[in-house]
């Protein structure tokens, strides 16, 4: 985390993904480069197959590249091992999924304090609560998600990626599972985070107007970048 | 994460299929009770054939007529397998005067009919016996007295009563003084003895004793062609059981006897109470690790029931695994995740087991306790079941070893599972 601040927090170089499935070599990422700043908001889009899935996994220290360099925080995760990667997902990355992935039979608090078993935190239910005060569900926190509506399901996860304070906020489709009401709502949240805590916002989105309230716009097709363009905020 | 985390995760999960965990559990349960009871049987089994030799006192040689080779048939010469033990064998062993043996008694059975006064005939065991019997075969007087020499001489029809027999023939009690009719002689009761229970082999206290010479001249007439009386069984008491007292000791009778038979070879067969208990204590161990054996057979069902739940619980987990892998779990936090839960079920279900074992001991104990029947019960009708520490020890350790060794393959089949690919899992 000290590494300078001058730096972006991602640097990418030439990464790309091949999977081989028997004989045949499937390349789903062909060699993608950019960099994203801290605190910058940026959304993917791109048609399925065109790589942003897999670029997503990359990201997420969820997956190894093929090729080509990837520098998080200023330490090339590339070449971690799977432990290592754990680790860095646990200290540096959120996720926030389409389908919520909360786990069954827990409560809201104890959803939020898993990531904080994993790192040994002290304080886990003082930081869990904090971090569901954040998403406005204050009053929630007995609750399982089966007591929650979708949007309420939503703002759990947004509360279990935050809770170890991460410096990026990986959100696939978020809103993919919520009506418009609600898709406003979690928008809303995501980039009131962005911009309040400087946490860095990628998501992976279908929808133009969820695209558009991005500051930057990655387009994608066929494992390439076609079109990466900052936009200006209305 | 921390083990404390780690444990309340998997019980956590444990306590979602309640049913499920209380069946698994219950294949350990059985498993562990089985061993615990089984061997505690093999032990009581040892302990109580042992315990029944050794009242009779462990310093012993018997010498029975015919020999092994004799019973194998691989000594053909002729008349052979005529029987040639006799009351002047057991008087020769006496005059050895060896420092070693300490007593030499002398007995012959047979099998009689006794009528009481009430008419009821019984069919026992009637032993005619030298005056030393009751010495060397620790067997005391309970009421009234042993046979006099006179009446030793004289093949007086006197008999002494086991305590079983005095209380069939004589329910009032009231036995001394009382006449009895053996083979329809009249015999007169000088004695009870004392109650000694089953005895190795047989039960004493279903038995009566006669002077041998009464037996030999009244009862079972049985001599050899050079005038001898043949006996059943001579029993020589000896200093001590070392192994060097009991081979030198059956070194020099066997060199009498088979001088006093004009033999080479042994028609007799002389066999230590040391080496009787030796024997019947390998048996009994042997018994004993067939039985744990066959117990862990169940352990082992048990330990495969949790494989297959544990394997059953990865596949319906999969997506937790990688809802958990996703915010920060590592190989080996998953790994221990479903380690813990495996071991919690086969060592709870060790803990409970071992409970239900000690029951099943307590009460398999129970079971033909208290006073041996006078009509001759079964061999071990005051069996008691032993429960010792070290088969408690080796189920709790085997069942924690059964979790952690039934639990490792699906444990470490979770940990290994692709994040992505399990975040995709429905």
């Amino acid at each position: 985390m000290n590494s300078g601040n001058s730096r972006p927090l991602i640097e990418v170089e030439d990464l790309g993904k091949t999977y081989s499935m028997g004989h045949i070599e499937v390349p789903a990422l062909r060699g993608v480069s950019f960099d994203i700043q801290r605190a910058e908001s940026v959304a993917i889009m791109g048609h399925s197959g065109s790589g942003k899935s897999t670029l997503m996994n990359l990201l997420g220290c969820l997956d190894t590249p093929t090729v080509g360099k990837y520098t998080l925080n200023g330490e090339d995760v590339s070449s971690l091992g799977e432990d290592e990667l754990a680790v860095a997902r646990n200290r540096l990355i959120g996720f926030v999924f389409q389908s919520f992935n909360l786990l069954p039979r827990m409560s809201a608090l104890e959803q939020v304090e898993l990531p904080l078993m994993y790192a040994k935190s002290n304080n886990r239910q003082q930081l869990a609560k904090e971090a569901l005060e954040l998403v406005g569900l204050g009053d929630r926190m007995r609750h399982s998600s089966v007591e929650l509506s979708g949007g309420q399901q939503q703002r759990v996860a947004i509360a279990r990626a935050l809770v170890n304070k991460p410096s990026l906020l990986l959100a696939d489709e978020p809103t993919g599972n919520l009506d418009t009401t609600t898709t406003n709502e979690i928008m809303n949240l995501l980039h009131d985070l962005n911009s309040q805590t400087n946490v860095t916002l990628i998501m992976v989105t279908h929808e133009d107007d969820v695209a558009s309230r991005c500051k930057r716009v990655i387009e994608m097709r066929d494992g390439r970048i076609t079109k990466d363009i900052a936009q200006l905020q209305p | 994460m921390r083990t404390l985390d780690a444990v309340r995760v998997a019980l956590r999960a444990l306590a979602v299929n309640k049913l499920r965990t209380a069946l698994t559990l219950l294949g350990m349960v059985i498993g562990v009770a089985a061993v615990i009871t089984l061997m505690g049987l093999g032990a009581g089994v040892q302990a109580s054939v042992e315990e029944q030799i050794r009242t009779t006192g462990t310093n012993l040689l018997f010498i029975t007529p015919g020999s092994e080779e004799q019973a194998r048939g691989q000594i053909k010469d002729l008349g052979s397998n005529t029987p040639t033990l006799t009351l002047e064998d057991s008087e020769a062993i006496s005059s050895l005067e060896s420092p070693e043996i300490t007593g030499v008694s002398t007995s012959q059975t047979a099998w009689v009919s006794l009528i009481g006064p009430t008419g009821s005939a019984i069919k026992t065991q009637v032993l005619g016996v030298t005056a030393s019997y009751f010495d060397v075969r620790s067997y005391s007087v309970s009421v009234g007295r042993e046979f006099s020499p006179q009446e030793m001489r004289a093949a007086s029809r006197q008999i002494a009563l086991g305590s079983g027999i005095a209380e069939q023939l004589f329910p009032m009690g009231q036995a001394l003084g009382q006449k009895v009719r053996l083979n329809s002689h009249p015999f007169t009761v000088i004695a009870i003895m004392e109650e000694t229970g089953t005895s190795g082999w047989q039960n004493r206290d279903n038995s009566a004793l006669v002077p041998i010479k009464t037996m030999q001249t009244r009862i079972r007439p049985n001599q050899t062609i050079r005038g001898g009386n043949l006996v059943d069984a001579i029993t020589v008491r000896i200093v001590d059981e070392n192994e060097t007292t009991i081979a030198k000791v059956k070194d020099d009778i066997g060199t009498l006897l088979r001088g006093r038979h004009r033999v080479e070879n042994n028609d007799f067969d002389i066999l230590a109470q040391q080496e009787f208990i030796e024997a019947i204590g390998e048996v009994t161990k042997t018994i004993s690790i067939f039985l744990g054996a066959v117990a862990g057979i169940s352990l082992l069902v048990g330990g495969i029931g949790i494989m297959n739940i544990m394997l059953v619980a990865v596949t319906e987990r999969t997506r937790e695994i990688g809802i958990r892998k996703a915010i920060g779990a590592r190989r080996r936090d998953i790994l221990w995740q479903f380690m813990i839960e495996s071991i919690t079920v086969s060592l709870g279900g060790g803990l409970l087991g071992v409970g239900l074992g000690a029951l099943g001991t307590f009460a398999g104990s129970g079971i033909g306790g208290g006073e041996p029947s006078s009509q001759g019960g079964p061999p071990f009708s005051s069996l008691s079941l032993q429960l010792n520490i070290e088969p408690v020890m080796l189920a709790l350790g085997i069942s924690a070893s059964i979790g952690l060794i039934f639990g490792i393959y699906p444990a470490a089949r979770a940990s290994r599972l692709n994040p992505i690919e399990a975040l995709r899992h429905e």
